[in-house]
């Protein structure tokens, strides 16, 4: 058997020296993604840090916006009234996501650090170079239906599954993160990584040397927001329980008939959420529109490239982009 | 046998063993526990073709609690396996398929080329992931779609033809297109499990997930060289099959193996992932149909090509194009199919085998020449109706495929299809209605069942049959119910067990005829034997002749005279008897019976919305209306039915293998990537019964649902959506990227 240590903390202090002193040691929260990785041979952590008695469960609202505490369950968020009021794209990211029982299970924080599903991650025999690095990328001239068509390297064309995490990269928010050297935060879209040539890292959470090493998601701020329209549209195989083929985050304050401010972002096409700034700017001052909506959508997948089977992404990002656009104005 | 042959459907219709299967108390094949039992996981192989040089043990003998590994260099001699090279006569001995542990060979990817034996199931499949193979590759090939091209590569099993060939080619008006199926996996719920115990050096028991216990026995007993009756299978509860439990797989022997050379009995389960890998599936298939009619609708030419897969090991095919042999009167049709040999597992009957994976072609390409000659497609159908079976030119002993046309037509709301398709919106949603067909072979199999009365007023009932869901138990406690005159919970059916007379394997949607029958035999049987003991043992009985007595309720009763009357339970108390038991058997169809053919037939509606901009598909309703003779019973029969429509919407719409040519390997071996629909995906569905009995084929009135229940949906939701949308998707499944 692989034996593995196993070790319950009850403090963010606690939980970080644990994971200092262990090289290989991961916590552990819901532990949905992370026990199917340790199932199929993909890690092998000498040691799980228990996380789930840390006090980071509270969500908390004021007139700057609201906090979520890492292990706020995705689906106790997604009920809480707040959420569902001021900040109702994450509640309908979040319902997205998964099934039922999972979001029963999973954190803010492990959503947040799950890692790709691409098939060559998962299979010990086939190549994978964010498993294996230096062991080449399965996907590249293989199965590549699902994979990423933003931001790829030849090392990885992998996707980020979350589609939480897609709401939060379009809503602003930002992760506090601590570590042996005390609290940082850092801006949601700057959290997750793109492959490049060391596709091994999913997000910028320190790997470096020393006390650094632990360093512990603890929350996530979304500032307050006037936003009245939104729409989260997720394109799927089938109706429950599939990732996104592409999803599309949409916030949008409409004054009269102008667009006063927007925010977007895509799931299921690069290996973070994907942020569409360059969209937010253009539609911003335009008159919300079937033919500016278009425009938009074909901004928003300019530089896109697929691998084969995933080109229809490309297409499927415009009308999705169109779409949630339109979808999202029309809402009362 | 009773002529009497009405079975009310609103007799006591709960599935007997529903409590059960809800509260955990069933026990399925891997739930079973053994004293001293030990754990066999599979080594599988991550090559797709090519040779075991070496296996490198060494981690894994070392790791704790490993009894033994086995494979091609230490698997002791199975008899089967080469049977006649001593016996020339012992060739029907010979094991079917793969021949685990054999040799060093490998043929396709995921094999199971050893096996870890250890006193724990944690520990087996730690051990089993420590063990390593140094293989000899070759060069493999999995690329249907470049392979098929290659006439040398294909296998030539069947031709048809009636007729002219190629008629359709002159046809007035006429179509000519290709149609493609992936692979696609049974996975039921329940994994395939074997626990085999040995006693001594030739008896055997064993726990398995089989659609047939007697089947089961008999290709063990080949296989082991065992007589059949020392071999003993049972199969309590089965949680879905859909065909993969009609044979036995590689994991059958190798328990076998494994419990005769560790000396204690083995449990081995498949996983999720090899159950992709060793337990078959439906095999990807390209179809052409070329297709014409007259301007009046009537059929002038049917023309339909299919090749499928199959491994290098075995030919399994399927009869995939003989729906357009007979499923609609056509002076000229043509067929040809061809197997294509690659460095794959081999594939299997999967539910509604051939005709749902022929249907998908011929049904799409009837309704795609409605457009053409704009008829309604339920009209062409009827234009093309067959009355006698084009080929036998026999009548059929019934067929209601018309009345099933009315009766779904109306519950779907078929005049509000739009009959241009892409023209209506619903919500924004453009709208589509879809019809198709499915037909399956009826008949009856033979079947043996005792019946056991007791004195306490009940009745058992039993046949060593298995029940991989359909509710076997049900239909036949419901036929007991009516054959005997009784209350339905004073019976009981006892199944699963080759110590029970002989069942037939669970396929082909045969079971409730041919153990109805042999339980309608059983009863007339047990009638008659109280009669006899009435007359033999009950002074008021004394010197009449059988015949001038009747049997009702219980009780029997001289014909003339009711009077003179007494229940069942007093004549076996008079004659001191606990119980009596008969067994008997269903017998063969009847001469009459060869003057028919025999089919049972479905037809699917489906209305669905299909998003503009997206290409997301929202099914709203389906309505299955079958033609599956008398209904036994009625919540059972509908679930079937239900069942099956998922099994429909999973071909059409989401299920797929996917496999990577490079190493001949799946990708998507899981439940999270190979997509089987989920509750979301299901809209609310209508199950309408023609429920007309059929008593040429069997004394029960039933035909049969198992196949017609998924047959013919796939091509019903892909012509919907070409209702809606204009697109004609022709390869399966039909995932939002083919619609935008």
């Amino acid at each position: 058997m692989i034996n593995f240590d196993y070790q319950r903390t009850s403090t963010a202090k606690a939980a970080v020296d644990a994971k200092a002193k262990s090289a290989s040691s991961q916590f552990i929260a819901g532990g949905t993604n992370l026990v199917d990785l340790m199932k199929k041979g993909v890690t092998s952590p000498d040691k799980l840090i228990d996380i789930n008695g840390l006090p980071l469960k509270q969500i908390t609202a004021d007139a700057k916006g609201i906090t979520i505490g890492a292990l706020a369950l995705n689906s106790d968020v997604a009920e809480n009234a707040i959420i569902k009021s001021k900040y109702p794209l994450l509640a309908a990211a979040l319902n997205a996501g998964a099934s039922a029982q999972l979001r029963n299970m999973a954190t803010v924080g492990g959503n947040m650090m799950q890692r790709t599903r691409c098939s060559y991650f998962y299979d010990i025999t086939m190549p994978c170079n964010k498993r294996e690095p230096g062991s080449g990328c399965g996907a590249l001239q293989g199965q590549n239906r699902m994979h990423a068509v933003f931001g790829t390297s030849e090392k990885c064309i992998a996707v980020h599954p979350s589609d939480m995490c897609v709401a939060l990269a379009a809503l602003d928010a930002t992760v506090h993160i601590t570590g042996a050297k005390g609290d940082r935060k850092i801006l949601f879209t700057d959290f997750h990584r793109l492959p490049g040539d060391t596709p091994e890292l999913d997000n910028n959470l320190s790997t470096g040397p020393g006390g650094q090493k632990g360093e512990l998601i603890t929350g996530i701020h979304i500032p307050a927001n006037s936003f009245t329209k939104f729409h989260y549209l997720k394109i799927r195989d089938r109706s429950s329980y599939a990732f996104a083929l592409v999803s599309v985050a949409v916030a949008l304050e409409i004054s009269g008939n102008t667009i006063t401010n927007a925010k977007l972002a895509m799931g299921g096409v690069a290996h973070k959420p994907w942020r569409l700034s360059a969209v937010e700017k253009f539609v911003t001052g335009k008159t919300a529109t079937k033919e500016i909506f278009a425009a938009a959508a074909n901004m928003a997948m300019e530089g896109a490239a697929g691998f084969g089977q995933n080109n229809f992404k490309i297409k499927m990002g415009k009308a999705a982009v169109a779409e949630a656009l339109q979808q999202a104005s029309q809402k009362i | 046998m009773d002529k009497e042959l009405l079975i009310p459907t609103s007799f006591a219709d709960d599935r007997v063993d529903g409590v059960d299967k809800v509260t955990g108390k069933a026990t399925y094949a891997a739930e079973h526990q053994l004293a001293n039992m030990v754990y066999a996981v599979f080594v599988c192989s991550t090559i797709a073709k090519g040779s075991i040089k070496n296996m490198i043990l060494a981690d894994a003998k070392r790791a704790a609690g490993v009894l033994d590994i086995i494979y091609y260099a230490n698997c002791p001699a199975v008899p089967g396996y080469n049977p006649y090279a001593k016996d020339p006569n012992k060739k029907g001995y010979e094991w079917r398929g793969l021949k685990v542990f054999n040799d060093n060979k490998v043929y396709s990817n995921g094999q199971p080329i050893a096996m870890v034996i250890a006193d724990t199931m944690e520990r087996a499949v730690h051990a089993a992931s420590l063990v390593k193979a140094e293989y000899v590759k070759d060069e493999s090939d999995t690329d249907f779609e470049n392979a098929k091209a290659d006439e040398k590569k294909l296998k030539k099993p069947g031709e048809y033809k009636r007729g002219e060939a190629d008629a359709y080619k002159k046809g007035e008006v006429s179509l000519e297109e290709e149609y493609t199926i992936p692979s696609e996996t049974h996975n039921p719920m329940e994994l395939h499990a074997t626990i085999a115990a040995w006693d001594g050096d030739d008896k055997l028991t064993v726990y398995d997930k089989s659609q047939g216990p007697k089947g089961t026995q008999r290709e063990l007993a080949q296989c082991f060289g065992l007589d059949e009756k020392n071999v003993r299978v049972v199969v309590e509860y089965v949680g879905g099959a859909f065909g993969s439990g009609l044979r036995s797989w590689p994991h059958v022997p190798a328990a076998v193996i494994a419990a005769k050379k560790v000396k204690r009995p083995v449990k081995l389960i498949v996983t999720r992932e090899q159950m992709f890998t060793t337990v078959g599936y439906r095999p990807h298939a390209w179809q052409k149909i070329g297709i014409s009619a007259g301007k009046d609708g009537k059929l002038t030419g049917i023309t339909h090509h299919a090749v499928s897969i199959t491994s290098r090991y075995e030919d399994f095919g399927e009869g995939i194009v003989n729906v357009s042999q007979f499923l609609y009167d056509c002076p000229n049709v043509n067929t040809s199919y061809r197997l294509l040999p690659l460095d794959v597992n081999t594939p299997t009957w999967m539910r509604g085998p051939g005709p749902a994976t022929g249907c998908f072609a011929l049904e799409s390409a009837l309704d795609e020449l409605s457009y053409k000659l704009n008829i309604d497609p339920i009209e062409l159908r009827v234009i093309n109706h067959a009355v006698l079976h084009p080929i036998s030119k026999l009548p059929w002993s019934t067929k209601f495929l018309k009345e099933c046309y009315v009766l779904g037509k109306e519950k779907i709301g078929w005049q509000n299809r739009p009959t241009v398709p892409g023209s209506v919106t619903e919500d924004g949603m453009l709208v589509g209605y879809g019809m198709a067909g499915g037909v399956f072979g009826a008949g009856r199999g033979q079947a043996s069942a005792k019946g056991i009365l007791k004195a306490d007023g009940t009745l058992t009932l039993q046949s060593a049959v298995s029940d991989m869901g359909p509710g076997t138990s049900t239909a036949m406690v419901t036929m007991g119910a009516q054959f005997m005159e009784l209350p339905a919970n004073k019976i009981s059916f006892e199944l699963g067990d080759t110590d029970l007379p002989n069942g037939p394997t669970q396929g082909g949607s045969g079971t409730t005829s041919a153990i109805g029958t042999a339980i309608n035999v059983v009863c007339t049987a047990l009638k008659q034997t109280l009669k006899e003991m009435a007359i033999a043992n009950v002074p008021a009985f004394a010197n009449l002749k059988p015949e001038v007595l009747k049997y009702e309720q219980g009780i029997i009763s001289v014909t003339d005279n009711v009077s003179i009357n007494i229940s069942y339970t007093d004549i076996l108390k008079a004659a001191n008897k606990p119980e009596i038991e008969v067994v008997k058997d269903s017998g063969r169809a009847t001469a009459e019976a060869q003057k028919y053919a025999m089919n049972s037939f479905s037809v699917h509606f489906v209305k669905l919305h299909v998003h503009p901009v997206t290409g997301v598909i929202k099914l709203k309703q389906i309505v299955s209306a079958a033609d599956a003779g008398k209904i036994i019973s009625e919540n059972t029969a509908r679930s079937q039915m239900v069942g099956g429509a998922v099994g429909g919407i999973g071909m059409a719409l989401t299920e797929e293998v996917n496999i990577d040519n490079r190493y001949g390997r799946y990708t998507n071996a899981n439940f999270g990537d190979y997509h089987v629909p989920v509750n979301a995906d299901a809209p609310p569905m209508d199950v309408v019964f023609v429920n007309k009995a059929d008593i040429i084929i069997s004394p029960t009135g039933a035909k049969g649902i198992g196949e017609i229940a998924l047959v013919g949906v796939a091509p019903a939701i892909a012509n919907a959506v070409y209702n809606a949308t204009g697109k004609r998707i022709r390869n399966l499944p039909i995932t939002p990227d083919k619609l935008i």
